[in-house]
Order: structure tokens, then C-alpha cells, then sequence
């Protein structure tokens, strides 16, 4: 545990430099998924948000009496409650958007990112770091999911928001819009395309190659 | 003198979390209270969920019917309303003693429920109500529309749709989903516009009665088929089972036979 905590830098830490999603490539299952309009993706972002600080603040409080045996599956049901009781507020008040996310909601439960929050940090914290922790990761995930659903839907449909910006030339404008970008491979384009640019700028983040590739192949004769 | 080994709580805290009464009575306290959280989530929800479901239905019918050619005057000269109708599946007839208040009553009691062959069993539902509540949209004393609710196993799962069929009974006027829970993008195109506007006109049956209507994989060639959806094959048979299913004898059969000899 460092020497003192600092909300500051705990909370900012995973916005950029520590992104969950571009640098340990962490919840892009559902990052693909629900980015093809702002409107889901702000929804999954707040639900995993809430899910993430409450587990954390959830599972911290008890950290010192989990037995070792069994902290994944603690962890595990108590995320998986989170998310049931969060699935079930949004199908009675959001109802709309709820049936937009289906079954990704059930899925914050399989996301790595919960999991790896918990594991890694809320197990050996107070709660109030925990809390701040998950919240600031739940930001850096929010801030890729709805950048890449911002894209997506600009370039898909024209629209922000279900708000048409771009006219369309079906419309009388002269967009024509990118089916492309609400088809899953192009949210993996654009996460890509994010995490180089991310790695452009921050260098460090940038992994040593895995794998050398020979320098020179052509067969010996 | 407050021992706390006196109070079993603290003497149970202070195990070693290693020990194995405490790993056994974590695992089920956990356990509990999850479990209580999640039951009381539902239990306290679940009214509200209903509401927004019945409320979303009545807000589909409404808009299949406007969605519909020339049904939004046909509507208005009616009186704007469409009656409803609980029907009896077996005969083709309105239902005796069930009504639209004790419907879902009867529905609970598994009595009113028949268990459908593999063979006839189209649209793998494994078993189909006895009694289902239709609308019916009537132009002086012929019937010019029948909302019919339908039920069908997609890609990934249950499928609810309302198929609205014009007055000679053989052509479709338009088609609503009322809940699916098919793959975003994919098979959950189905509730796009787009896609439901390729079913008006389409006809069911041909010159000699046979139900030919289906999805076509890719795009429609003929009267009976509408589109089929880009990687969504499972989807689109789902949808083509559902509805020769619904539309054959074991569904709506013996109700449109009834219809066509003006019973209703």
C-alpha cells in the first residue's frame, strides 16, 4: 500500500494513463458491444460504474475476514448481485434502454474489469480508497466506451444522442452513412486505432514485443 | 468487564480467516444477503416491470395498427377502438367462460395448456395456450383487420410478435415484435422499420391453400417471403416457424377458417 493515498492521482491515474480498456485491454468485449449509440453506451457506462464502486466499497469492507479459499467465488456473488439488482432497476425505470443493452447488462458480471478492480486493489484497501479507485477506473472506461460510441454513431447514423447532426441523403442531406461503423469490426478499428494513438503520445505504455521476428528468412541452401 | 470472547460474533471474527467454520459461515452469510438483496430487488420491481411491459404492448398494437395503409381512418370511423376478442385456439371460437379480465388467470392453470408434438411443434414452444386474446378491427359487419399475438424461439430466445392480417385473411398487413432477445445488430434487426416494412402485402398461402410464407435468405423472390437478415439465419427461420406455426392448425387454423365463413 503506498505510503499516502492521494485521491487526486488514484482517481486520474486510469483516465489516461492507466486506462483499464487501452492499456490492459480489460472489458472490450462490452466495449464493443453496446458502442454502436452514445445513448447505450452512456447507459452500460453508468451501470458498470455503479457496479464497480459498489463491489469495491462492498468487498473492501470485508477484506480482512474472506477467506483466501474462496475469494473469487465471494467476490464473483457479490458482483453478480450488483448486477441482477442494477439489471432489474434499469428493465423498471429505463425500460426502453434496457432492451438496447439486452443481455450486456448480465455481462458487467463476466467483465474482467470488475473483477480485476476488485482483486487487485478493494481487497487490500480501506473503503474509501477502494470506493475512489473503482470510480475513476469506471471513468476511464466510460471515457473509451462513449468516445468510440460517440464515433460510431456519428459516422453510422449521422446522429449524437439519436439527434441527427450529419443530414442525410436520404433525408435531402449529403451524408451517407457508414454502415460499416454499427457492424462490431469497426469498434475493434477504433479501439485500436485509440490505443495507438494513446501509445503515441505515452511511449511507456508501449509493451516489448513478444517476439522477435528473424532477420533474415529465406531458406538456407 | 466486557470480554469479547464472550459475545460469539467477535469470537467468530477473530478466527483465522484460513480456519474452516469461518470460510463454511462466510460462503453463507455472503451467501444470504446476496440473495436477500436480489429477491428483494425483484419482488420490489416487479410491478413496475410488468406495467412498462403491458404499457409497451399496447403501445406496439397502437402502432402497427397506424403503421398500417388507410387503418388510422378505418380506425377513427370504428370509433377508435379495436375490439378485443379471447378466443378458444381448439375451435376457433370466442372463448365461453374466459374474458379478457380472467385471461391471465386461466393461462396460470397448466389445464389450458396442450403439449404440442415434436413433429407439429414448429416453433419449438413445447406447449401452446388453449386461449389466446386477439384484436379484431371490424368495417360495418366484415372484418378488415385481425391483430394476432404470436410467440416464437429465436437465436436467442423467446421471440413475442403480433402479426396483423388484412380482412380476406391471406395477406399480412404488418408485423410488430413485442419482445425478443435476439443479438444487438444482428438478429435484433428484427425490430427495425426497415425490415418489418418488407411484410405488408406479403401473402401466406397459395392458390391451393398450402402456407408457403418464409423468410428468404438474403433478399425476397415471390409473394410469399419477406427478407431475410444478413447473419441472422437463425433468427429469420425463427421468425418463419413462428408464423407458419402460428398460421397453421395447431395456432390460428381453425380461427381463420372461422373467420372466412363469416363466424365472426
Amino acid at each position: 500500500m503506498p505510503a499516502r493515498f492521494d485521491i487526486w492521482t488514484t482517481l486520474t491515474e486510469p483516465l489516461i494513463r492507466q486506462n483499464p480498456v487501452t492499456l490492459q485491454i480489460l472489458g472490450i468485449c462490452s466495449a464493443l458491444a453496446v458502442t454502436t449509440s452514445l445513448a447505450t453506451a452512456l447507459t452500460m457506462s453508468v451501470s458498470l460504474t455503479v457496479v464497480l464502486t459498489l463491489s469495491a466499497i462492498l468487498i473492501s469492507l470485508i477484506r480482512r475476514h474472506i477467506p483466501d479459499t474462496i475469494r473469487l467465488i465471494v467476490q464473483i456473488v457479490i458482483v453478480a448481485s450488483l448486477v441482477i439488482v442494477i439489471d432489474q432497476v434499469l428493465q423498471a425505470y429505463l425500460s426502453e434502454i434496457s432492451r438496447a443493452l439486452s443481455i450486456y447488462v448480465g455481462l458487467i458480471t463476466t467483465n474482467c474489469l470488475v473483477l480485476g478492480r476488485t482483486e487487485a486493489y478493494a481487497r487490500h484497501h480501506a473503503p474509501f480508497p477502494a470506493a475512489v479507485d473503482a470510480f475513476g477506473n469506471g471513468l476511464g472506461y466510460s471515457l473509451i466506451v462513449l468516445v468510440i460510441g460517440g464515433v460510431r454513431e456519428l459516422f453510422g447514423r449521422g446522429q449524437l444522442f439519436g439527434w441527427q447532426v450529419l443530414p442525410l441523403t436520404d433525408a435531402g442531406g449529403w451524408f451517407t452513412p457508414l454502415g460499416l461503423m454499427l457492424l462490431a469490426p469497426s469498434a475493434f478499428f477504433l479501439l485500436g486505432g485509440l490505443v495507438w494513438a494513446i501509445r503515441s503520445v505515452q511511449p511507456e505504455q508501449v509493451e516489448a514485443p513478444e517476439h522477435v521476428p528473424p532477420a533474415d528468412v529465406r531458406p538456407a541452401e | 468487564m466486557a470480554d469479547p470472547d464472550r459475545n460469539p460474533w467477535r469470537r467468530f471474527l477473530a478466527l483465522p480467516n484460513e480456519s474452516r467454520t469461518k470460510t463454511l459461515v462466510m460462503a453463507f452469510l455472503v451467501a444470504a444477503v446476496c440473495a436477500l438483496m436480489v429477491s428483494g430487488a425483484t419482488v420490489l420491481l416487479r410491478p413496475i416491470q410488468a406495467a412498462n411491459r403491458a404499457a409497451e404492448e399496447q403501445a406496439r398494437i397502437e402502432a402497427l395498427v397506424r403503421g398500417i395503409p388507410g387503418m388510422a381512418d378505418l380506425l377513427e370511423q370504428s370509433g377508435g377502438t379495436l375490439s378485443t376478442v379471447v378466443i378458444d385456439l381448439d375451435d376457433g371460437r370466442a372463448a365461453q367462460d374466459v374474458t379478457t379480465d380472467t385471461l391471465d388467470t386461466a393461462l396460470a392453470d397448466t389445464g389450458n395448456w396442450t403439449a404440442l408434438d415434436a413433429g407439429a411443434d414448429l416453433a419449438d414452444l413445447g406447449q401452446r395456450p388453449d386461449y389466446a386474446q386477439i384484436f379484431l378491427l371490424r368495417q360495418g359487419d366484415a372484418i378488415s383487420l385481425v391483430l394476432l399475438p404470436m410467440t416464437g424461439q429465436g437465436y436467442g430466445g423467446r421471440i413475442d410478435a403480433i402479426l396483423a392480417l388484412e380482412g380476406d385473411m391471406n395477406t399480412i398487413a404488418g408485423i410488430a415484435i413485442t419482445s425478443h432477445s435476439e443479438t444487438p445488430g444482428l438478429g435484433g434487426r428484427i425490430e427495425d422499420p426497415s425490415w418489418q416494412a418488407s411484410f405488408p402485402g406479403t401473402e401466406i398461402r397459395d392458390d391451393s391453400g398450402e402456407l408457403r410464407f418464409n423468410v428468404a435468405r438474403g433478399d425476397a423472390s415471390g409473394p410469399y417471403q419477406v427478407d431475410g437478415i444478413t447473419g441472422a439465419t437463425r433468427t429469420g427461420r425463427g421468425i418463419s416457424n413462428m408464423v407458419r406455426f402460428w398460421l397453421g392448425s395447431d395456432g390460428y387454423g381453425p380461427l381463420i377458417r372461422a373467420i372466412e365463413r363469416g363466424e365472426f
